[in-house]
């Protein structure tokens, strides 16, 4: 696990100042999305060997909620970003 | 006692005398020794006892690998068990113990395993405490419990303070021999922020064993030089007695440093750590540590007078110290000829150089007898080295009288901290050893570690490594030019390069008795081949096999020769068998280092609510919630049963009036235009138009339909909201909004922040609530103006503060919250205590809430316990059909959640007023047996009810509110009863919410 995390906030912060809450799931679906679509989305999460998305939170420092790429073998981080990116056609 | 004393010594000052005591004898030694020197200089070459078979041990090494002279160093809370005597430096007044012996080390009984050898081979556990099961409890453990284990920690508490800090670097240099002082010299010349760390108590490494002259100055005057530049440099942090013990990721390294474990009692400083925790970040590292020596085996290599030719010439020249009277040395390199050399130089007789290798030339030039081709195969001497056996190269075995012999078997080097991150070393036949893997990220293995040999060209690695890593970081840096002429360097004499330089031998194979691989363990080499012949041939099940490397000392000299071994017999290079993974730490870390300043009061934070003085001089009860400190019940007039002052507390807070302090619930500011419609989409039930100046009670579900948490949320002003959590969930809430509003729906308008510590709130509870706060509000509270769940601000004391009210009820009567500016709070309590005294209003505590709350059928985490969905607590009416989307809207309308046979929420009481149950109780129906397919449901929370004056509880049952009035069994399996409960409303007192709207 990686011990400094480059918060896009904060700079390069100790692990110890992040929460993580796990694999960034597929989007969460419409209200009327078929049931399977909910149940990947709350339930099914992979463990991949190599390239993970996961959501961190900064929970020391700034609070805002990251999405951290990161290799689960080398533990490199290849990036990171404010979550709040990821949503297309929002205000930032 | 003869003194093993003599000239010299570059570590030690003779001007200080220092008394210390080993297993009760008064010795002395000087400033600068080790325990391991000053026990030599004293003569005691026996020091404790072996693990497993209780041999004798003596001192092996002079450094951080010493697998044998373990001891326990002081005394009551300052005892140090498994303390390696290499490594601690001697002060005035120290108390030494040798372990595992019994009744001491000259005379132990259990060295009675030695006899019994042939059955304690290796997988000796695995074979013998199979069966009967029966028998591990009682017998097998408590036996394994008593032989295992070296030291034994200390009872006290260790008075000793610990920290833990950060350190910053452009360039950390680990290890301060010759290699990495000219890295340091070099990056603090360029002005880099440079960090060198050392284990030992003063910086040189190896070099301190020289008697070479290093720039024409003997080594000792040559480093004071060095250091007094390197102090100079305000540039260079420089970590004596720093043992860096970890690599993680990102170029973060785990230091421990021993900051005054090496002083007396007196001359601690109790407001200093005596060792402090670092955390190190490296934009590059010089990996300078070295290389350990590698033991021979041979038959009663473990005896006290054996020991590393390395460690001998440290003993000799850095210590002043003779390791005996007639010395032998066995050694397969040549390296080891020059402690040959300096014993010679010092008048010691040398009686044999036994070399295995047939034509060695290694430049050796002295007097001593010179026996190549030849091995040791076995030593004599019961508690120290008297003779030992040489096997010649035509078979004939000679005894040699000898009291001391030095033996090399070549080097290994320190290859740890580039393994960390899991990394594998690699082998090279022409080091005869496992180099540090190359493609070790922001790390450069210099000097002895990567197979460099020679101060000279240690000195110029070390320089060249720190100008190219600071070429990386855009420093330019020349290297510094220092140490450039050593007279007697090894490698610079030419007639001393041999051709064959190591000739590895892993293993004598005419042996005779006990030939040890693992000293710490008592590992022989026949247990490395009887774990072949079992199948345990790969390296990770040897090694858990026999035990190999699995002591303290990590097998730091007993590794390599275990895998040479392997790999022998197998027929295939060591680099086929591989090393074991190497992990941190890299020696023992004390628990006192790890652990730091979080020990008794300061073990974790402790919230105390702004009311918690308050509470104090009223005379509450605290209980520890999480991290806050809650005022549980309030004695008074001599009540000495808790009981007895919350039924009290309760009693009259249903006839009076009560204060009770609320000011743990979380509280969220919530702002934005969207504000509304974020509040909309988080609660089950809706939010959009709640009107300013309301509160109202809102369920907030997981994403999986069940309840994550309840509260309220007042709407303050417009785009102005207000949140209660409950305590336990606070920061969870606070997390999850902030995921919902920054991941989920950043498109939203809104703004949170946590207030909880910002205000101190107040339930005022009881008929009197409203003419004890109408005494100090300023607004109107009539029923009309301020109705149940009103929420507004509010003018206190005429104006002079402003605070927050609520009308909202936890214990079902007429009750307000009242917030003020946590600063407040104490005076606002003690105002609302004045104000209410003509109503005879008293305190009361989270039990008497508590107890209201069951009363009257109020929820919280006991029944909100991740399993149920709001239709399950009777609030499905709650959840909105009408809402496009919230958290949890979908999942909640899974077929499972609107299962008919749910266990739904439910009062139960006893039928007899006299019985009591417990909470966690199942429910049967009557006359059903106690089996899982007959379970009804669970009591979730119970409460003795003053009002009622019996046991009253909330349960969840299957068929819920259907069941009002119908008997059943609380079945209560851990104190085996049985009680007969009547299922009823959860709502025991004022079903009717009359005083609620009172």
């Amino acid at each position: 696990m990686s011990s400094l995390v480059k918060c896009p906030h904060c700079g390069l912060r100790p692990r110890e100042e992040f929460t993580i809450r796990g694999e960034v799931p597929s989007p969460r679906p419409a209200s009327d999305a078929p049931a399977n679509a909910w149940f990947d989305h709350v339930y099914l999460r992979d463990n991949p060997r190599g390239e993970h998305r996961e959501y961190w939170h900064h929970a020391g420092g700034c609070r805002r909620w990251l999405v951290l790429s990161r290799n689960t073998i080398t533990h490199d981080i290849s990036a990171v970003v404010d979550a709040s990116t990821l949503k297309a056609g929002t205000k930032s | 006692m003869t003194s093993f004393r003599i000239d010299g010594g570059t570590s030690i000052n003779r001007d200080d005398v220092r008394q210390f005591s080993f297993n009760g004898e008064k010795l002395s030694g000087f400033g600068g020794d080790t325990v391991a020197s000053a026990l030599l200089a004293n003569g005691k070459q026996l020091v404790g006892r072996s693990f497993k078979y209780h041999r004798p041990r003596g001192i092996l090494t002079a450094g951080a690998a010493e697998p044998n002279a373990l001891l326990t160093i002081g005394r009551d809370g300052r005892r140090d068990p498994n303390t390696r005597a290499t490594m601690a430096e001697l002060f005035d007044g120290l108390e030494a113990r040798s372990q595992n012996c019994w009744p001491n080390v000259d005379f132990d009984i259990g060295a009675v395993n030695g006899v019994l050898g042939p059955i304690l081979g290796a997988g000796f556990y695995y074979k013998t405490f199979m069966w009967p099961a029966a028998f591990w409890e009682k017998v097998y453990e408590p036996i394994i419990r008593k032989a295992a284990g070296l030291g034994r920690a200390s009872y006290d508490p260790d008075p000793g303070y610990y920290e833990k800090c950060w350190a910053h670097c452009d360039l950390l240099v680990i290890g301060a021999g010759a290699a990495g002082l000219a890295a340091a010299l070099t990056a603090g010349r360029a002005g880099a922020r440079v960090i060198i760390a050392d284990e030992g108590a003063q910086l040189g490494g190896g070099m301190r064993a020289e008697r070479s002259m290093i720039d024409g100055k003997p080594a000792d005057i040559f480093l004071g030089d060095v250091m007094g530049e390197l102090i100079s440099l305000p540039n260079v942090d420089i970590k004596s007695r720093t043992t860096i013990f970890a690599n993680y990721d990102d170029g973060v390294f785990g230091g421990v440093e021993r900051v005054q474990k090496h002083l007396p009692e007196a001359e601690i400083n109790p407001n200093r750590a005596m060792e402090r925790l670092w955390r190190i970040v490296a934009k590059h590292t010089i990996l300078a540590t070295g290389a350990e020596e590698r033991p021979i085996v041979f038959g009663g290599n473990d005896r006290p007078g054996v020991m590393m030719a390395g460690a001998m010439r440290t003993y000799l020249n850095a210590y002043g110290v003779a390791p005996g009277k007639r010395v032998a040395l066995f050694a397969n390199n040549d390296q080891a000829y020059d402690t040959a050399r300096d014993l010679e130089e010092r008048g010691i007789e040398i009686a044999a150089i036994i070399d295995p290798r047939t034509c060695p030339d290694v430049g050796y030039h002295g007097s001593a007898r010179h026996i190549a081709g030849a091995v040791v195969r076995d030593t004599a001497g019961r508690k120290g080295l008297k003779s030992i056996t040489v096997r010649h190269d035509d078979g004939r075995d000679e005894v040699i009288a000898v009291d001391a012999l030095a033996i090399s078997g070549g080097y290994s080097p320190i290859v740890h901290l580039a393994c960390h991150r899991g990394a594998r070393p690699v082998w090279s036949d022409d080091h005869a050893g496992f180099m540090p893997p190359m493609d070790a990220d922001g790390l450069t293995p210099v000097g002895a570690v990567s197979g460099v040999r020679g101060i000279v060209a240690c000195f110029n690695a070390g320089a060249n490594a720190a100008c190219d890593a600071l070429v990386g970081l855009g420093i330019s840096a020349r290297p510094a030019l220092i140490g450039a002429d050593v007279a007697g360097d090894h490698v610079n004499d030419p007639e001393a390069a041999g051709a064959q330089d190591t000739l590895p031998v892993w293993s004598v194979p005419s042996a005779r008795g006990k030939a040890f691989v693992d000293f710490q363990n008592d590992v022989t080499a026949s247990d490395i081949n009887l774990a072949m012949r079992e199948g345990y041939d790969h390296v990770e099940l040897a090694k858990r096999y026999t035990t190999n490397g699995m002591a303290t000392d990590q097998g730091k000299t007993s590794n390599v020769n275990a895998i040479g071994i392997l790999a022998e017999n197998k027929g295939v290079s060591p680099g086929d068998i591989g090393t074991t993974t190497f992990r941190p730490f890299y020696t023992p870390v004390s628990f006192g280092a790890l652990v730091g300043a979080s020990k008794g009061f300061e073990f974790q934070p402790v919230r105390k609510s702004p009311l918690h003085g308050w509470a104090a001089r009223n005379g509450a009860k605290f209980v520890e919630t999480g991290l806050w400190y809650r005022s549980s019940w309030f004695p008074k007039g001599g009540e000495t049963f808790w009981r007895d002052s919350v039924d009290r507390e309760v009693l009259n807070v249903r006839t009076n009036v009560g204060i009770c302090d609320v000011s743990t619930l979380g509280k969220i500011e919530i702002f934005g235009a969207d504000a509304a419609e974020f509040l909309n989409r988080v609660y089950c039930n809706a939010f959009l138009k709640l009107p300013v100046g309301k509160a109202r009670y809102g369920l907030m579900l997981r994403e999986d339909g069940f309840i994550y948490d309840d509260g309220t949320t007042s709407c303050l002003a417009e785009n102005h909201y207000f949140m209660t959590t409950t305590t336990a969930l606070a920061a969870g809430v606070l997390t999850h909004l902030e995921f919902c509003a920054q991941v989920l729906w950043p498109e939203l308008d809104v703004r949170l922040a946590s207030a909880t510590d910002q205000w101190a709130q107040m339930a005022v509870a009881g008929p009197k609530a409203r003419a004890t706060l109408a005494k100090i509000i300023d607004d109107d509270l009539g029923n009309e103006a301020f109705p149940f769940l009103a929420a507004r601000e509010v003018s206190l004391f005429g104006g002079k503060l402003r605070g927050r009210l609520f009308r909202i009820s936890f214990s079902g009567e007429l009750a307000y919250e009242i917030a003020v500016p946590a600063g407040y709070g104490s005076c606002v309590a003690d105002a609302i205590m004045e104000a209410g005294k003509e109503f005879d209003i008293a305190p009361y505590g989270t039990e008497a809430l508590g107890v209201m709350r069951i009363e009257k059928g109020h929820v919280t985490h006991a029944e909100i316990n991740g399993t149920v969905t709001p239709a399950d607590l009777g609030m499905g009416r709650m959840v909105s059909a009408k809402k496009d989307d919230f958290i949890g809207r979908v999942m909640n309308k899974r077929e499972g959640l609107l299962d008919a046979a749910r266990p739904l929420l439910v009062g139960i009481k006893p039928k007899s007023p006299s019985d009591r149950f417990a909470t966690g109780s199942h429910i049967l129906n009557v006359g059903a047996d106690v089996r899982l397919e007959n379970d009804q449901g669970y009591v979730t929370s119970t409460c003795h009810s003053p009002n009622l004056g019996h046991t009253i509880g909330l349960a969840l049952i299957k068929g819920g509110p259907e069941r009002y009035g119908e008997e059943v069994v609380i079945w209560n399996g851990l104190a085996g009863t049985h009680v007969t409960g009547v299922i009823c409303n959860p709502a025991f007192v004022d079903p009717e919410n009359e005083k609620l709207h009172a």
